[in-house]
Order: C-alpha cells, then structure tokens, then sequence
C-alpha cells in the first residue's frame, strides 16, 4: 500500500473586504437603530451617540467572529476576535476625549464671541461680560510658572545624567518621583503658607500662583528632559571629549543641541499639565471679575477658576453664566491644543536631520 | 609635531577589577603602531588610557606612567583636556555631530571651544583637514549639508577630518574600519600612510591582515582567562612579529590557532 500524497492546501477561503464593510454597516445600522427607537419611546433622554458607537463597535467584534468562525475556521475567527478587541479598546478610549471636545465646543459656541475675548466680568451681573482678564491671568501665570521651571528642571536633569553618581543623585530622582504624584491642592497650599510667613497672612497674587504651579511642573520637566538627554548617544560626547572640549561645553554644544527637539517637547507638554490647575490657583491667586496685568499684587482672574467661579455662583441671569463657563473651558481646551501642535512642529524642526 | 610616547609599568583598573596589567612600551614619533589580540585582552583600554579617555568611565583608574616628549600625563597638574587636544582619536563607529554640518563637524575641535576664526581661516582649515583626509573631493560640493548623511566610510573620514583639524600630535583609532566595507577600509589605510609622515599614529585592529599592512610596530596583547588581566607579550617591528614571532602565543595568534 502506498500511502496518498495529499498536498498541503496553501489557499483557503475567506471573508472578502466588501463582506466586513457590510457587517460594520449592518452592525452600525442596528445599533443606532436601537438607540433611535429608545429615545422615540422617550426611554433615554435624547439620541446617544457615544453609547451608539459603542454598541455597533462590540456588535461588530461579535458578528464579525461569528462570521469568520462559519467561513474562515478557528485561526483567522480568533485573528478577528484579537483585532477587534483591540481596535475597541482604542475606540473606548477615544470616546470619552471626543464626546468632552464635542460637549465643550457646542456649549462652548454660543459665547465665542468677540466680546468674550475683549472684556472681562467687571460690573457684570447678567448677559455679556468675557474671559479676557482670566486669559490673561492664565497666560501670565502659566508663563511665569515656565520662566520659573524651566531653568530648575533642565538643569537638575543635566546634573542627574551628566554628573550624578551615588547617594544625591539618588536622593535627587526618588524626591522627583515624590513630587510628581504630590495633589496639587497641596502644592497651593504650600505655596500660600511660604508667602503668609513671608508677606503676612491672607497674601493673594499670581506669581503664588506660579511658585505653585511650578512645584508641579518641576518634576515633569527633569522627568522628559531625563530621558531626551540620556537618548544623547555617549559616543557623541566621547567625540567631543576626544577633540579636547571640556566637559561643560561638550554639554551646552553637543548634548543639548542634540535633544533639544524632545526637550522642547517635554516642557510643552509640562506646560499643557499644569495650564489647565484649579485648586492651587483657587488658594494663592484667588478670583477678580478685573483686569490686573500685575502679577505681584492683588488677585488674578485665571481660566479654570474662572470657569469654576462661573458655575458655582450664578448671578440673576443663570444661563449666561453657564455659557460664559462653557466657553471659557473651550478656549482653555484651545490653548492647550494649540501648545501641543507647537511642541509637535518645534520637534520636527528641531531633530538632527539625516539621522537614519 | 609628532611626539615618542613611552609608556611604564601602566596598570589599567575598572573599579577592582585589573584590566591590563603591567604594560611597557615606547612609540617612536611618526610610525604607525597596531595593537593586536584576542577581544576584551585590554587593547582599547589601554589606547584610551594614551590621552585619558578612560576616564570617562566611572571608576576607571591607572597606575604607572605614560610619557609624551618626557612629561608624564599622570602627573597632578596635568588637564586632561589639555591633553586631549595634542592626542586626537578616532573611534570604532563613525561619530560625527549630528547636528552639524559637513563643514561644522570638520570646525568642531575650534569651534566648541569658542575660538575665534575669521571665515577665510576656516574655509581654508576645512578644506586642508577634508583634503588631508581625503574627503575633499567628496563633499566639497555638500560642506553646508548634515554630516549623518554620508556613508560610513566617508563618516569615518570625516572623523578623521576632524581630528587632524585641531592638529593633534598623536592620533589614536580605535577599529577604525570595523564598520567599514572593504573599500572604504582601504581608502582610510591609504590614509593612515599619507598621515604617517606628521603624526604618530596608534591603531587599535582585529584584522591582523590590516596590522601587517599598515602598521611599523605591532603589539600583540592577551589574556589568560575571563577576569584575567590583559597583558602585553610582545611588542616588535611588524615583520618580526607577522614572519619570527619569539613567543609561542604571538605565532599561535597569528596563524590563527586561536583567538
């Protein structure tokens, strides 16, 4: 008996793309069907689209698993189950982000006006009135908390990679690690304690503000600057050693320029954590519905206490205040937007080129 | 220019580990010397130690002497960055500045240590260090583009461009062709005998074909065994050692019995 030859099969059946595209479609068409006939019969308060997308996107791993099992057998079913497990953890994640922008800018609308970049609350009680005293403060103190962080942070990076060895370096990076998870209503007060001793009690000023927010910023500076130094590979300081330039220069001239473009990066990005700061703010600098440029002295209006500040004291006409805090969290959302794209083309600009 | 180095009793330690023990050798000016042997027998080592590189390594001290024209590099009032402005390296990968130009990376040595130069002075320094490198008629077109974006033999060369434009006295190189195809290796040990004639040249190479080419002297280091030291068992002119080595391991090497 000769036994068969049966030649192994390298072709097999499977779902063609169009077939996915129609069980997304039929998926996507069910779910938001459902969703639709829940907010007719006035079961759900208005139509849900967050929670629409949701259902079609678990509809379709299910369907598509289905579907594949029948057709395809059980290695490519369980490639489609894996993938679409992890494409909806990544829509799940999405979600919130997109519903919170989506929320913000159609609340946010009504109010982004010009009027709202072009006066502040000064004698308002009702309709009108604007932000422009809380951008300011924000952009103020934000800045002076950067002018502050900034220098401190590179340069306890510096020390940590270039010259730290032993016990203080290592004292250095575990207290970095203590700071960074510090509540930042306590670095508000911390803040505010160090100028009552100095300044006398109940001190309210922006630049509090600042040394406030920098104590939370410090740590992600030396963090992100840390790691863009230590990606300098050494050759290219021992390079520098070997030409004869001492160890300083070799820093400022070689290493510095080198990881400027992530270090860049990483101060925007400190920038854009602490920007957004409530409850320090809300202790040191306090609120004001005027205008004051002076960070060092009188209290500062700034963006996320005068969101806060606008919902929980409304005055005679509830609605303006609502919108007015609306906008003011959008326009916070923008800056923080805007600081990301700079930190991205600052980046791009910046990295070594030719580097492969 | 170029200076005899004459090294005695130098023992190199990582921490406590012993790395190269008890080596004495003289290096005549304008010769190239070759240090050969097995990997991790303490060659490179021992070359960083010639302009004090290894001290860029924490923990990494040295006994003995190393001489330059009679003067002692260990002696307490000598900067190493002193010294590593007359002794210049080169080393295994091609490193040049990433951020800087062709032309930069050639000016790097006179620039980073914020000497002033008149614009005429420098064009013609690079052209004369690119030239002595025998890049010039490369990138003589391309001085104002990145540098990462040669090849690697013409990287190495620029290295070497830069080196020779602080005009050193010795150059050390460290496998320098390691990473380096054929003909880019050949190009820089035409290079290395043209640079014979102004400096005294050390080269550190595990190509004993590469050692027998260029080199005057040849040192063949060993070990005896992992977390042995390293050790020089003969230092002689290169014929001797490549054609009537007098140890038995130099031959065994050599003849490729080992290593």
């Amino acid at each position: 008996m000769t036994a068969l030859v049966v030649p192994a099969p390298t072709s097999a059946r499977h779902l063609s793309k169009a077939v996915m595209w129609i069980t997304a479609g039929v998926s996507a068409l069910v779910a938001f069907g459902i969703f639709a006939v829940l907010s007719a019969a006035g079961i759900s308060e208005g139509f849900n689209i967050v929670a629409a997308v949701f259902v079609s996107a678990i509809l379709f791993v299910l369907l598509s698993y289905v579907l594949s099992r029948i057709v395809e057998g059980r290695r490519k079913a369980s490639d489609r189950l894996a993938t679409g497990l992890v494409t909806t953890a990544f829509i799940v994640a999405l979600l919130p982000l997109v519903s919170l922008v989506s929320t913000a800018f159609v609340n946010g609308l009504p109010r982004l006006d010009p009027l709202f970049f072009s006066s502040s609350m000064r004698n308002v009680v009702g309709q009108g009135g604007g932000g422009l005293h809380a951008i300011i403060g924000t952009l103020e103190i934000t800045l002076a908390a950067t002018v502050i962080s900034v220098p401190i942070g590179i340069m306890t990076a510096i020390y940590l990679v270039e010259y730290g060895t032993g016990r203080l370096a290592r004292a250095i990076t575990f207290f970095v690690d203590v700071m960074t998870g510090i509540p930042s209503i306590v670095a508000g007060l911390f803040a505010f304690a160090l100028f009552a001793i100095v300044l006398g009690p109940g001190i309210r000023f922006g630049i509090g503000g600042a040394v406030a927010l920098s104590i939370l910023m410090i740590p992600v500076v030396v963090r992100s600057t840390e790691e863009m130094l230590k990606l300098v590979p050494n050759e290219l300081r021992e390079a520098s050693y070997a030409l004869g330039v001492p160890k300083w220069l070799t820093i400022v001239k070689i290493v510095i320029p080198t990881a400027i473009g992530g270090i860049i990066t990483g101060v925007m990005l400190s920038i854009s954590r602490i920007i957004g700061e409530t409850a320090p703010l809300l202790i040191i600098v306090g609120m004001s519905t005027s205008m004051n440029y002076n960070l060092f002295s009188d209290r500062m209006a700034t963006l996320p206490v005068f969101v806060y500040t606008q919902y929980a004291s409304q005055g005679s006409d509830a609605q303006a205040y609502i919108d007015r805090a609306w906008t003011g969290a959008l326009v916070l959302i923008f800056i923080v937007m805007a600081l990301n794209l700079i930190a991205r083309l600052v980046s791009k600009l910046l990295a070594p080129k030719g580097l492969r | 220019m170029s200076k005899r180095i004459e090294v005695k009793d130098l023992n190199v330690y990582y921490g406590k580990f012993k790395a190269v023990e008890d080596v004495s050798l003289t290096i005549e000016p304008r010769t190239v010397t070759a240090f050969i042997g097995p990997s991790g027998c303490g060659k490179s080592t021992f070359l960083r130690t010639l302009n004090r590189m290894h001290e860029v390594i924490p923990g990494a001290r040295v006994e003995g002497e190393v001489m330059i024209d009679g003067k002692n590099l260990y002696d307490a009032d000598v900067d190493p960055v002193l010294v590593r402005r007359q002794v210049g390296m080169v080393f295994q990968r091609p490193n040049p500045f990433p951020t800087m130009s062709i032309a930069d990376n050639v000016l790097a040595g006179v620039k980073l240590n914020n000497n002033k130069m008149s614009k005429s002075d420098a064009e013609h320094l690079v052209e004369k260090s690119l030239k002595g490198a025998n890049l010039w008629k490369e990138v003589k077109d391309r001085l104002n583009l990145p540098g990462s974006g040669l090849s690697g033999g013409q990287q190495q060369r620029l290295c070497i461009a830069r080196a020779i434009a602080v005009s050193p006295e010795v150059i050390l190189m460290d496998e320098p062709c390691s990473a380096l195809d054929p003909i880019s290796t050949l190009a820089i040990e035409d290079l290395i005998d043209e640079l014979k004639a102004k400096y005294t040249i050390v080269i550190v190479t595990h190509n004993m074909q590469q050692a027998s080419r260029v080199s005057d002297k040849t040192a063949f280091f060993n070990i005896a065994g992992t977390g042995e030291p390293g050790k020089l068992i003969e230092f002689d002119d290169t014929t001797t050692i490549f054609e009537n080595p007098h140890v038995q391991a130099t031959e065994d090497y050599i003849s490729g019995r080992f290593g």
